[in-house]
């Protein structure tokens, strides 16, 4: 009895987070004559495409999910390195003063954008990279990496001494122990921290929003955000625009689910 | 052989790969964050010269209304992304673990876990969007349901109203956050030695009983984690605002953030919002150092 009321409870939790993803879901399937008559309530009579092909083609939205795969792309990709490198010399070399350097980089993760978006904004329109994509994946690289920088130092102060020690005696300089010991042995953590990195830069909203001000660079956030305040969209254009915003969410975690619950464990016990 | 040189050398050349990651460190962090404290203390409008005004920006928002008022807009934000969550996160994760898990299969909890984790991957902006098109007044969702079955009366204008726009806020963001906790928390739970459960149970404990005294004390390392990377998260909130209200109606749900955003990039008073950003980092960082002692001091 108790069993299934407990059961039964979770199953309505778990409904009530998921209706906002179904009425999106049908409304953006309407069209606007089938909105207008029976409300956002009515199952669809068939799949109208209408909106969804109205809201790509008014925004280009195949060009902002490009900006976004690239820019999310190159952060992680670079992040990922820079990450294995600063954790290479803090966790592996040790070098000296590294757990003053490690709150360096936690600080650096803590801070909130606001306090350094007019810095950048200003430092990019200096050296010409204002409203570039390139202005977005550097900041963004440096942002992740600090997180990655500190997750990674402490696995690889965990990391077996005697593989480096007999690379050491192989003859094998610190460039060919990173890339030939360090690297391949660490490539599960390394993947789990690439595909966070590319799902939180995917998201993120604030700099781009600064940043990035003409339409053929924007990301798939801020290109929604933008319209969603203008309120000029109708209803079921409303609705396909979100749907086309939660599509590309819902992929990353059907194939990272995996990953990204070992990930979130591995951050979360230190 | 000696081995004290050779490792003196080494830690030389270990160096050389924190010179990329240190360089852009400076450029795009430490750098920025000294520019923006010395902007503070200035008067400038974005062009021009700054002009020096010491202190005065924090003097200004001592007096400051909006400012006032925004922090404790604020102080609801993180009850709504960090204290609920984590209430309602561990009440979730022990009954999905405990309860479902053990009685109907990992396989239910890890389904129904992954429902209330989904809108944790949505952009924030998206998730924005979604809520503001069902909570919109006249042909939303929410107040089309509550017609629907004869409530009429508690159909509201739910972002419009200045009395409700933040506990409408708040609502949102406890439904993008909660999933974060639920999932870092059953992960702790997989952690507990069960035989401390069993125990327990043979001491005769209730559920309840067991949840309070087992669990939640066997788990303290990841509540720490997650009440102090929420109450962060909530005090650096821009998007869901400035998506939902734009900080209205009437200011009623500025916040740090976006009363900042607002100075910097509406109003021009650079150093202003300058000053606000540099208090919100003080903020957060003391924030941060209070609650690392305290879970070293819980560690020992």
């Amino acid at each position: 009895m108790r069993r299934h009321a407990v059961l039964w409870s979770m199953i309505l939790l778990a409904a009530v987070m998921l209706v906002p993803f179904v009425i999106v879901a049908l409304n953006a399937v309407k069209t606007p004559a089938e909105y207008s008559t029976g409300g956002p309530l009515d199952l669809p009579s068939g799949i109208s495409l209408e909106g969804i092909i109205a809201f790509w083609e008014r925004v280009d939205f195949g060009e902002k999910l490009w900006n976004s795969v690239v820019i999310s792309g190159s952060v992680a990709v670079l992040a990922v390195v820079v990450s294995v490198f600063n954790a290479y010399a803090l966790g592996i070399g040790r070098v000296r003063g590294r757990l003053w350097i490690l709150v360096v980089f936690l600080i650096a993760n803590t801070l909130p954008q606001e306090a350094l978006v007019y810095p950048l904004y200003f430092l990019a329109n200096e050296v010409g990279l204002y409203d570039t994509k390139l202005a977005v994946i550097i900041i963004f690289t440096v942002i992740q990496a600090a997180f990655g920088t500190y997750l990674l130092t402490s696995t690889l102060g965990g990391f077996p001494r005697e593989l480096l020690e007999a690379a050491r005696i192989d003859g094998a300089n610190k460039w060919q122990t990173l890339v030939r010991i360090v690297v391949p042995i660490s490539r599960p953590t390394l993947g789990v921290l690439f595909v966070f990195f590319f799902i939180w830069t995917w998201n993120e909203f604030f700099l781009p929003l600064v940043l990035l001000i003409s339409n053929e660079n924007q990301t798939v956030p801020v290109a929604l955000g933008v319209l969603q305040g203008q309120r000029m969209m109708d209803a079921t254009m409303t609705s396909a625009s979100a749907l086309l915003g939660v599509i590309p969410a819902i992929v990353f975690f059907l194939i990272f689910q995996r990953a990204l619950t070992r990930g979130i464990t591995a951050g979360a016990v230190k | 052989m000696s081995l004290v040189p050779t490792s003196i050398r080494d830690r030389g050349s270990y160096l050389l790969f924190l010179i990329p990651g240190g360089l852009l460190l400076l450029a795009v962090i430490l750098v920025p964050f000294g520019m923006n404290i010395g902007i503070s203390f200035t008067e400038w409008s974005g062009a021009g010269t700054p002009e020096w005004i010491g202190l005065d920006n924090y003097t200004r928002l001592m007096g400051d209304g909006t400012f006032w008022a925004s922090f404790r807009h604020n102080v609801g934000l993180v009850v709504a992304m960090a204290v609920l969550p984590t209430l309602a996160g561990l009440v979730i994760a022990a009954a999905l673990f405990d309860f479902i898990g053990k009685h109907f299969g990992a396989r239910h909890a890890a389904v129904l876990r992954a429902c209330v984790y989904l809108p944790q991957v949505l952009p924030i902006a998206v998730a924005g969007i979604v809520w503001s098109w069902i909570l919109a007044p006249q042909d939303g969702a929410l107040n089309e349901v509550l017609r629907a079955v004869g409530l009429d009366s508690l159909a509201q204008n739910w972002l419009g109203d200045p009395d409700l726009a933040l506990w409408t806020v708040m609502g949102v963001l406890l439904w993008i956050q909660v999933g974060y906790p639920v999932v870092i928390f059953m992960a702790g739970m997989q952690r507990v030695d069960p035989s401390l459960h069993e125990a327990a149970e043979l001491d005769g404990a209730s559920w309840w009983g067991r949840f309070f005294h087992v669990t939640v004390p066997q788990i303290r390392p990841e509540i720490f984690v997650v009440l102090l990377t929420c109450t962060i998260a909530a005090l650096k909130v821009f998007a869901p605002i400035y998506v939902l209200t734009r900080g209205g109606p009437g200011g009623s749900t500025n916040v740090p953030s976006y009363y900042s955003f607002q100075n910097f990039f509406e109003k021009t008073q650079v150093g202003y919002g300058a000053a606000i950003a540099t208090v919100l980092t003080v903020l957060i960082l003391v924030l941060t150092t209070v609650f690392l002692r305290v879970q070293n001091r819980g560690e020992r």
